[in-house]
């Protein structure tokens, strides 16, 4: 039983030596390793796509392929630049996402505060649970909701509206009320779950903090706003910096199935970086501006990630990621 | 004295609340929320039993002029593909779930190991996907001119089946939650790294695999993004994928008309509006009936993920 590992002679290298434990351990992590490679350091390689004239030869593989296309140096991206969907995509990405941040944060902190001081905690409990079960539906789904009040010939709103002697409304074709339909589903799908996750920090605050401001004659208004608010600030902050390392990702079923395809009339108010790519992909138009914006993208979202973790390192060192 | 303190807290705190005249409008807004989150679900089952003919009168109403089960009977008739997609929601959600917890939980483990000399290296294998990544273009050529994952089964698993948010979980629960001084003593009886982690190291995190598996499993069923992307075959469409289908036109799932009846005919008689409605009904149900219960598991394992890995 005890063949000890440790006989002294063996390969006196200058390094820590190799035993049969690391060998276990490199064969245990060596499937997810291999899952890594093609999944996710394959495509980051396949990213140099962007700077090629990208063929596709017959009979050949991938890499191969990537390999002996000719380099277009920054061709792609002129032609990105010139097509005036640049400026549409980039600016309906950042700014859906900045309106997400900001009032999914008051939406969700608020609530959180309300739900925290009902006097029934059974209530309470009832809410949550209703107010979290969008966050289950899939967007295809949430699709098939908006559809049902949306729906140009058969949705609520319109025969309702008809109903009181006005005219039917083409909503899908209407660009001007996409933006708050849009940020109306998101805050209804995403707001009770992160309401959930600020409620389990307020219950995680000391009680007697709250004690001893009753014996000084604070109300509670003067509680949320002197102790509860400030106990969130850390987790508020936190939030709010990672969310916005990822503006220049946008939550893809939100914007593809609700507006049924991100296109047409609707294209300037609906269409995001990640709309754009996936009906490139669908359509047959040629690979390269498709991949000088996924490039574009991948890189942004890559130095926004590390300046606001270098932004949250700063304020507090122990919820940073890197 | 516990009991008293707690007693005494009970009381503070019961005198330290907000008025009941507040307390009514807190509760008329959540009762008013609540209902916004759940109006759509009641509103889509009552088109669903709408009778075709009061929809096309009326249009999708919350009382319906008629009622009328016809939209579900199609459904039953037409149920072949339903099954079909049905078994592949199925079988993705539990390949996909087993197969993801495995390959989570050995990397996660890996990582937590302190004396590993390649801790370093793995580390990193999982944390660089976290900030750089190659996106949806990228991935899709590869998936598709690499691994020839078109059309397969696989493309609907392998890519959704490892996150480096559920190995960071992963490894954060190990580190914490399993002392080093049980693997140590582990070892010095000559058990191999394989048997630590089977024997000991999984049984005592259940709880965190439950967690992940969850995770994993409302993932693949409400997946319908790798099928758009992927899949074009209809016998490998998934339910979320046929329901998606079916939102454009639900003729795809005409495929039995009755002896007697054209195809043109049959799609004419059938109960459009309220079948594709009754499909996402069908897709709601499981979860409805189910998040309740997983609720906090979920709740606990994405404050786990805040701890930093």
């Amino acid at each position: 039983m005890e063949k000890v590992r440790k006989s002294p002679k063996e390969k006196k290298v200058r390094k820590p030596k190799w035993t049969k434990n690391d060998s276990e351990l490199t064969a245990l992590a060596l499937p997810t390793t291999v899952w890594y490679v093609l999944f996710c350091f394959l495509p980051m390689f396949g990213l140099v796509i962007a700077f090629k004239n990208y063929k596709i030869a017959g009979g050949r593989s991938f890499i191969y392929n990537v390999i002996h296309s000719d380099w277009s140096g920054f061709k792609n991206f002129e032609f990105l630049i010139k097509s005036n969907d640049l400026f549409v995509i980039l600016r309906n990405t950042i700014l859906y996402n900045l309106a997400f941040i900001v009032l999914g944060m008051i939406f969700s902190v608020g609530l959180a505060i309300m739900i925290s001081l009902l006097h029934s905690k059974r209530k309470s409990k009832v809410y949550q649970t209703l107010m979290f079960f969008p966050y289950f539906m899939s967007w295809v789904v949430a699709a098939y909701f908006l559809d049902a009040f949306l729906n140009q010939d058969n949705g609520l709103i319109n025969s309702m509206l008809r109903d009181g002697g006005g005219e039917g409304i083409q909503w899908y074709m209407k660009a001007g009320v996409w933006p708050a339909i849009l940020i109306f589903m998101y805050l209804w799908k995403s707001t009770g779950y992160n309401m959930v996750i600020y409620l389990s920090s307020i219950s995680g605050i000391d009680t007697t903090l709250y004690e001893a401001a009753v014996m000084d004659g604070a109300n509670k208004k003067q509680q949320v706003r002197y102790i509860t608010l400030p106990c969130l600030k850390n987790v508020i902050i936190m939030m709010f910096i990672l969310n916005v390392g990822k503006v220049f990702y946008s939550d893809f079923g939100l914007f593809f199935q609700l507006s049924q395809g991100a296109s047409g009339s609707i294209f300037n108010t609906t269409a995001t970086i990640d709309t754009f790519v996936y009906n490139a992909i669908q359509s047959s138009t040629p690979i390269g501006m498709t991949s000088a914006a996924t490039f574009f993208q991948s890189v942004a979202c890559c130095i926004t990630i590390l300046v606001a973790n270098a932004i949250v390192k700063k304020i507090d060192a122990d919820s940073a990621i890197i | 004295m516990k009991k008293n303190r707690q007693k005494e807290a009970a009381e503070v705190s019961k005198l330290n609340r907000i008025s009941v005249k507040t307390d009514v409008c807190f509760n008329i807004i959540f009762i008013i929320l609540a209902l916004i989150c759940i109006i759509p679900v009641v509103f889509v089952f009552m088109i669903s039993i709408s009778s075709e003919k009061s929809i096309q009168m009326n249009g999708y109403r919350f009382i319906p002029e008629k009622f009328s089960i016809d939209s579900y009977a199609f459904l039953l008739r037409e149920g072949k593909m339903i099954l079909s997609s049905l078994g592949i929601s199925v079988m993705v959600t539990v390949i996909g779930t087993v197969l993801g917890v495995m390959l989570t939980t050995m990397m996660g483990y890996v990582i937590s190991r302190r004396n590993y000399k390649m801790q370093n290296f793995f580390t990193m294998v999982v944390f660089i996907p976290m900030i750089f990544n190659g996106g949806m273009l990228s991935s899709y050529v590869v998936n598709t001119q690499f691994m020839h994952l078109k059309n397969s089964i696989w493309a609907l698993i392998l890519p959704l089946c490892v996150s480096s948010f559920n190995v960071v979980i992963c490894k954060t629960f190990f580190k914490t939650n399993i002392p080093e001084s049980v693997i140590e003593s582990a070892q010095i009886d000559g058990a191999s790294q394989f048997t630590i982690f089977g024997k000991i190291a999984l049984p005592l995190s259940k709880p965190m695999m439950a967690t992940i598996a969850l995770f994993l499993t409302f993932g693949y069923w409400n997946d319908w993004f790798q099928s758009s992307l992927y899949i074009t075959d209809k016998k490998l469409y998934s339910l979320q994928a046929l329901l998606d289908s079916i939102q454009r036109s639900i003729d795809v799932m005409a495929n039995n008309p009755s002896l007697g009846v054209t195809m043109t005919q049959y799609i004419n008689s059938m109960p459009k509006e309220g079948a594709r409605m009754a499909m996402a009904i069908l897709i709601i149900i499981p979860i409805a009936c189910s998040y309740p219960f997983f609720q906090k598991y979920f709740i606990s394992g994405l404050t786990v993920g805040a701890v930093k890995g």
